[in-house]
């Protein structure tokens, strides 16, 4: 975890209240993940109550309040993606790492999520890892994909 | 960078951007929209400066990373101007012959330009491909000539001269009326006419702040035509933002985006800064006396935030919950002041009826439909990608001949508009035109301008099942029968997909979605079951046969076959 990098984003925004979405979102950014001790100095920083930033950071999805892997695995579940095959992608992927979206590997390599639709449904059924999108992706080549990640 | 002070000023300025421009000189234009992104095109970005470098040719020509052509299905896509040579799926190592042959040479490279598949005939044009000859890129055409990351290119193709006009030669009551002349009607799902919208927020609450806000937050699964065009061309929403703030009487704006397509937020973020700097935002726009600021939020990844009363919360730094509908958030919408909502696409469409007026604007599209749509096409359908026609365009028009029509010869079966809230049409109504009223007739409205093409392959059964699974997870839980009426639909078409459907789960279905529809909160809630009524209405053997027969009759469902 980036101390310094937080403190910042915290000092920039030292009271405001309303800028409590944005803050999280730059620390997840940063850290992949918002830790406990984390969200209670953004409690203190933007004078927010801990309930409130609890409640903003269950229920905007793309919070995780548990550590991630090292490669994150997103696999769009949008329909048209799912129209040229994504479930059979997703079930291929859970196989090789062994874990359901939302979940991390031991070894803390793998994070699987599946996300919304990104918007290049012509490369469907779609995978990033780790930031590199892979289009048009079978089962198969997935696989190969997975291992060059160590 | 200068600020401008004047509406003379803004064109000593273009006259000035304009005398660089040699519009002979060569230019190569690469796809940077998303598709393209992630079909490897930043390597095809890289050759192609490392090439100019390497033959020295960095004086001689233009290379502009530029938003998204439209023609996903066949990037990454490289046109070379002046003469629009169009190359199609091009790799880095096609790109040392690009530049000495075509840029260079003047010659058309045979394998990299489009050829049909059906008649082998080639197109090295890109008017002249079938995909792009027949549309009209009044919205979108731009973005693939300039580099999103310069006003200076925008400015080139008289860009900010609508927000001119509007700020010196016509009063905020007179640009609410030629936006109401014009019937320009929202172009994110309802079709409610912006102009009148436009007008409840003016009037509201007088004496209070008011806002405007982009709704770019563009969630429909299979929606991606806002995210090309903000991407692309980011100055042009901005532009109609502010003639929106300007005849409304706000001073503020907000943005909100999604938070996972970078490229966007950045293309934004500097789109914001240049205009800032130019004058054209902020304090005194163009020595106008007007004055605008503008905010960008990001969703983080929720569905329902882009419902506009619980966009708003979202802007509020609150959880996304829906108000209930009674409460029109253009009198009270952000911190209860009101608030205008419109989606990127009716934005954009601001300028150009400033600039040419209402009269030529509504002689474009049907009697109640005015203008030109985007259309994202995706699903069983050769070309995926972002279209541009007249309102009034036939569906048949839109999926064979720019669509290409459905792949590995398989037939057409429906069509289904605006994602899980949206509705299904059968192949049989394929002549029906793009018009916001002519398909809410048949139970399938517009939405946003997503078009899922679906073949003879597609369970209608596990469609719906796949659009509420979706659904289900994404409801904030704040009212019962969206909440539970959805859990229970999912539940009863689970059981028909993997047989176990009974007598009157039809019926039950339709109950619960009569209950649903009326009695939800927000308008998430009340069209969920949208997509069943209209599969209901045109495929009713379908869910009759999963629960009599304990058949799927397009052989989907696996535990039925």
């Amino acid at each position: 975890m980036n101390n310094d990098k937080i403190e910042q984003i915290l000092n920039e925004h030292q009271g405001q209240a309303g800028a409590l979405i944005k803050v999280l979102m730059e620390i997840q950014e940063e850290n992949k993940w918002l830790p406990r001790e984390v969200l209670v100095q953004v409690s203190e920083k933007l004078e927010v109550p801990l309930s409130r930033v609890l409640r903003i950071a269950t229920i905007y999805k793309t919070f995780s309040l548990t550590p991630k892997g090292r490669y994150q695995v997103n696999i769009c579940t949008g329909t048209a993606c799912q129209v040229r095959g994504s479930q059979q992608v997703l079930e291929e992927v859970q196989k090789l790492t062994g874990i359901k979206p939302g979940e991390t590997d031991p070894d803390m390599k793998f994070s699987l999520e599946t996300v919304n639709c990104q918007g290049c449904c012509s490369l469907g059924p779609l995978v990033e890892i780790d930031g590199k999108t892979h289009g048009k992706t079978a089962p198969a080549e997935i696989a190969d994909a997975l291992k060059k990640y160590e | 960078m200068p600020r401008i002070n004047s509406t003379a000023e803004l064109e000593e300025l273009r006259k000035g951007i304009l005398a660089q421009k040699d519009p002979n000189k060569p230019c190569i234009s690469v796809c940077a929209g998303i598709a393209c992104l992630g079909s490897g095109n930043a390597q095809v970005i890289s050759a192609f400066e490392e090439e100019i470098k390497k033959q020295s040719l960095d004086a001689k020509v233009d290379l502009i990373a530029t938003g998204c052509h439209g023609f996903c299905e066949k990037g990454p896509i490289v046109v070379i101007y002046p003469e629009e040579i169009c190359y199609l799926e091009v790799t880095p190592e096609d790109v040392p012959e690009i530049v000495s042959q075509t840029v260079v040479g003047k010659q058309v490279i045979d394998r990299l330009i489009y050829t049909d598949p059906n008649t082998g005939t080639k197109a090295a044009h890109q008017s002249e491909i079938p995909f792009y000859k027949n549309q009209s890129r009044l919205l979108i055409g731009n973005s693939q000539k300039i580099n999103p990351k310069s006003i200076d290119d925008y400015l080139a193709m008289g860009g900010y001269s609508a927000l001119s006009k509007a700020l010196f030669e016509m009063s905020p009551e007179g640009v609410l009326d030629e936006i109401k002349k014009a019937n320009l009607r929202g172009r994110g799902g309802g079709g409610f006419p912006a102009g009148s919208k436009w007008e409840t927020t003016r009037n509201a609450q007088p004496g209070v702040e008011k806002y405007v806000i982009v709704n770019a937050h563009e969630g429909e699964p299979g929606a991606f035509m806002d995210r090309a065009l903000f991407t692309g061309n980011p100055h042009l929403i901005l532009e109609g933002l502010i003639i929106g703030a300007y005849a409304i009487g706000s001073h503020q704006g907000f943005i909100y985006t999604r938070h996972d397509t970078p490229v966007l937020r950045k293309n934004l973020d500097l789109a914001l800064t240049q205009a800032k700097e130019y004058g054209l935002l902020g304090d005194n726009i163009l020595g106008s006396g007007f004055s605008f600021n503008v905010e960008v939020h990001l969703d983080v990844g929720i569905f329902v935030s882009g419902e506009s009363s619980a966009l708003m919360r979202s802007i509020e730094g609150m959880p996304p919950e829906p108000r209930p509908k009674y409460i029109r958030t253009s009198v009270t919408g952000i911190w209860d002041r009101p608030s205008n909502l419109n989606n990127v696409e009716t934005w954009a469409n601001v300028p150009q009826i400033i600039n040419q007026g209402y009269e030529w604007y509504s002689s474009i599209g049907t009697e109640r439909s005015k203008g030109t749509k985007l259309i994202s096409l995706s699903g069983n359908i050769v070309n995926s990608g972002v279209v541009e026609v007249p309102m009034g365009t036939s569906l048949r028009e839109i999926v064979f001949d720019f669509g290409g029509g459905i792949p590995n010869g398989k037939k057409l079966k429906a069509i289904h508009f605006g994602g899980p809230m949206g509705g299904t049409i059968p192949e049989s109504l394929i002549d029906t035109p793009l018009d916001f009223d002519e398909l809410s007739k048949l139970g399938a409205s517009l939405g946003a301008g997503d078009m899922l093409v679906l073949d003879e392959d597609t369970c209608m059964v596990e469609m719906d099942r796949l659009f509420l699974d979706f659904l289900a997870g994404e409801s904030c839980g704040k009212c019962v029968p969206c909440r539970e009426g959805m859990r229970q639909m999912l539940k009863i078409l689970t059981n028909m997909t993997q047989g176990e459907g009974k007598e009157g789960d039809i019926e039950l279905l339709e109950e619960i979605s009569g209950v649903v529809g009326e009695a939800a909160l927000c308008s998430l809630g009340r069209s969920i079951h949208k997509p069943l009524i209209s599969m209901l209405k045109y495929f009713r053997d379908e869910f009759e046969a999963h629960i009599k027969e304990k058949r799927c009759p397009a052989n989907v469902c696996k535990e039925l076959n």
